[in-house]
């Protein structure tokens, strides 16, 4: 859809070089731009000389709802903030809220807390590494991983009763106690799961036409990630060793053994690759966490039905699947919040694109994005 | 029930018979077995949209596939929030597709707005203000079961209908657009 671009313009570069320029308009629908982005393109041939984002087609107003809901109603708004990792807002507000208000967490929550998100990040970076094999050709890839990302989806429904919008982080603790069974099945996964990434990263990533498709493309150096404000597997693709989780441990992280796989290139490949082994490393933390965790209180009883904190603000981020993701709150002493802001980290990576895109193909376009991972629920808010 | 569904009992009884049918009740039997959906997912609700046509429900087998060129396809699935600032795509979209079309509007977002008609500024309540919907599905989101059910309900309303000239159900060419004071917010 061509809306009010001129499709072709005669360009003068600064040494002179006078060559037609096309411009093409990608989406905002499009099947490769991970919902509803809009990308307009200025193409040299089939090379990409420059590649505007236009975000806002999902934009929501749900900063601005929350100020109008009270406490315990904006949780359900933050699930659809990041749809393909809704547990991840729950958990930063909530996070966010607890601190505001000086609410307690038991701690068998915070140990619900860390498997249900860990889990979540297994099903977000699935989706990510089958949209990204997807977009470069390789169809077979998505099958394998949303078959594993249906089986967390199983999980979640088993614990909480959906699908995707889970309400499950609850201001002082959880909604629900694992059912029977549950802490079982959690653990069949895992070790399915791993059997699953390993044949997942022959198939893909030592695939030759993966290798020629995504290596070298949209690289991002480690000074341009910390520049730009990049944060996770985008970051640590690109060797920034840096995750909220060891750097500014929250929760019960501390507790666990756990390593942040990096990458060396910062390029497609190795943000894809980073997305996989991380999926390993939260295999282990949900084993870790599993055998931690004790019987007891899942949520903070007595809590009134409205919060009303004391006047103030605060801030509080956390590692989710797409990096630090942060919710700030102000409070007016009302039942409302005065206001909340959304750090999002999709919405800062996004901001790269123009940068990693200049000079590849308009096929590479869709691998950068696809590797950038953006979610746009998060993005336009 | 058409004719051509009872072909196979027919064929049983008399092997190599003849078989007198109408051209529209042939066509009629035969368009709303193969509906190719265009995906248009904007939200969270695309997610069980993708859910939906791939391992575990496979959309695959009532015929219905997803193909994200308007011009190829018979049904548009509405999967999220419309914004205003993506209602003129979706209706450029939609005007994209070639006669005979449908709509199935999935997700509360789609009926009303959802979660999102109160208190905001830039959803747009319900893409009935400027689609013709056939099918609605309720959910926030609903499940991809729900998703094949809706399929399967307008596959119901597409045997009502017929190619028959005076049987056609007329449908708007053009779509109200916002100038005319279609999605106004509140
Ligand atoms: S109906 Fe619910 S799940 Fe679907 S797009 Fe709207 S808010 Fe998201």
């Amino acid at each position: 859809m061509a809306l009010d671009v001129e499709s072709r313009q005669v360009v003068e570069t600064a040494e002179g070089e006078v060559f037609d320029q096309l411009v093409v308009n990608v989406g905002p629908s499009h099947p490769s731009t991970h919902g509803v982005c809009r990308v307009i393109v200025h193409l040299d041939g089939e090379i990409v000389t420059r590649a505007e984002p236009v975000i806002g087609y999902l934009h929501r107003g749900i900063e601005k709802m929350a100020e109008n809901r009270t406490y315990l109603q904006v949780v359900p708004l933050t699930d659809r903030l990041d749809y393909v990792g809704s547990m991840y807002s729950n958990w930063a507000y909530c996070r966010t809220l607890e601190r505001l208000a000086d609410i307690p967490v038991p701690e068998r929550a915070e140990y619900l807390r860390v498997i249900v998100c860990e889990l979540q990040r297994i099903a977000s970076h699935m989706m990510a590494i089958g949209a990204n094999g997807a977009d470069t050709g390789a169809l077979t890839l998505f099958v394998y991983a949303f078959d594993q990302r249906e089986r967390v989806v199983e999980l979640f429904e088993a614990l909480c009763g959906q699908r995707l919008t889970y309400n499950y982080v609850r201001p002082g603790g959880v909604s629900y106690d694992v059912p029977d069974g549950w802490i079982e099945d959690v653990r069949a996964f895992t070790t399915e799961h791993r059997s699953a990434l390993a044949e997942m990263d022959k198939l893909f990533f030592g695939n030759t036409i993966t290798r020629g498709r995504l290596k070298g493309v949209g690289v991002l150096s480690a000074a341009d990630a910390v520049a730009w404000g990049a944060s996770g597997p985008v970051a640590r693709g690109s060797g920034v060793n840096w995750d909220l989780r060891k750097h500014d441990p929250y929760s019960v992280y501390p507790r666990f053994d756990f390593d942040i796989p990096t990458g060396t290139e910062g390029d497609c490949y190795d943000r894809a690759r980073v997305r996989l082994y991380e999926c390993y490393e939260s295999c282990r933390i949900i084993e870790q966490a599993l055998a931690q965790m004790h019987s007891g209180s899942y949520r903070t009883e007595g809590l009134p039905r409205l919060i009303a904190p004391p006047p103030g603000d605060a801030y509080d981020h956390i590692e989710s699947a797409r990096g630090a993701l942060g919710i700030y709150l102000v409070s007016d002493g009302s039942p409302r919040p005065y206001r909340m802001k959304v750090r999002s980290p999709a919405f800062c990576n996004l901001a790269l694109l123009p940068m990693l895109s200049e000079g590849h193909m308009l096929s590479d376009l869709v691998a950068i994005l696809g590797s950038l991972d953006p979610v746009f629920g998060e993005v336009d808010r | 029930m058409a004719i051509v569904d009872r072909i196979g009992a027919a064929l049983d009884r008399s092997p190599g018979g003849v078989i007198l049918t109408g051209v529209d009740a042939l066509a009629d039997w035969a368009r709303g077995k193969s509906l190719w959906s265009m995906p248009m997912g904007t939200a969270c609700c695309a997610m069980e949209l993708i859910a939906a046509s791939f391992n575990k429900f496979d959309f695959d087998r009532h015929g219905t596939f997803p193909r994200p060129d308007p011009r190829h396809t018979d049904v548009m699935i509405v999967a999220g929030t419309i914004t205003y600032k993506m209602m003129p795509a979706v209706k450029r979209l939609y005007e994209q597709m070639p006669d005979p079309k449908w709509v199935i509007g999935m997700g509360n977002c789609t009926v009303s707005g959802g979660i999102f008609y109160y208190d905001t500024y830039s959803v747009v309540r319900g893409i009935e203000e400027f689609l013709p919907v056939d099918v609605f599905i309720a959910g926030c989101p609903p499940r991809p079961e729900s998703l094949q059910d809706g399929i399967l309900r307008l596959r119901e309303l597409i045997e009502q209908e017929s190619i028959a000239p005076g049987k056609r159900r007329e449908r708007p060419l053009t779509l109200p657009s916002p100038e005319d004071g279609c999605g106004e917010g509140e």
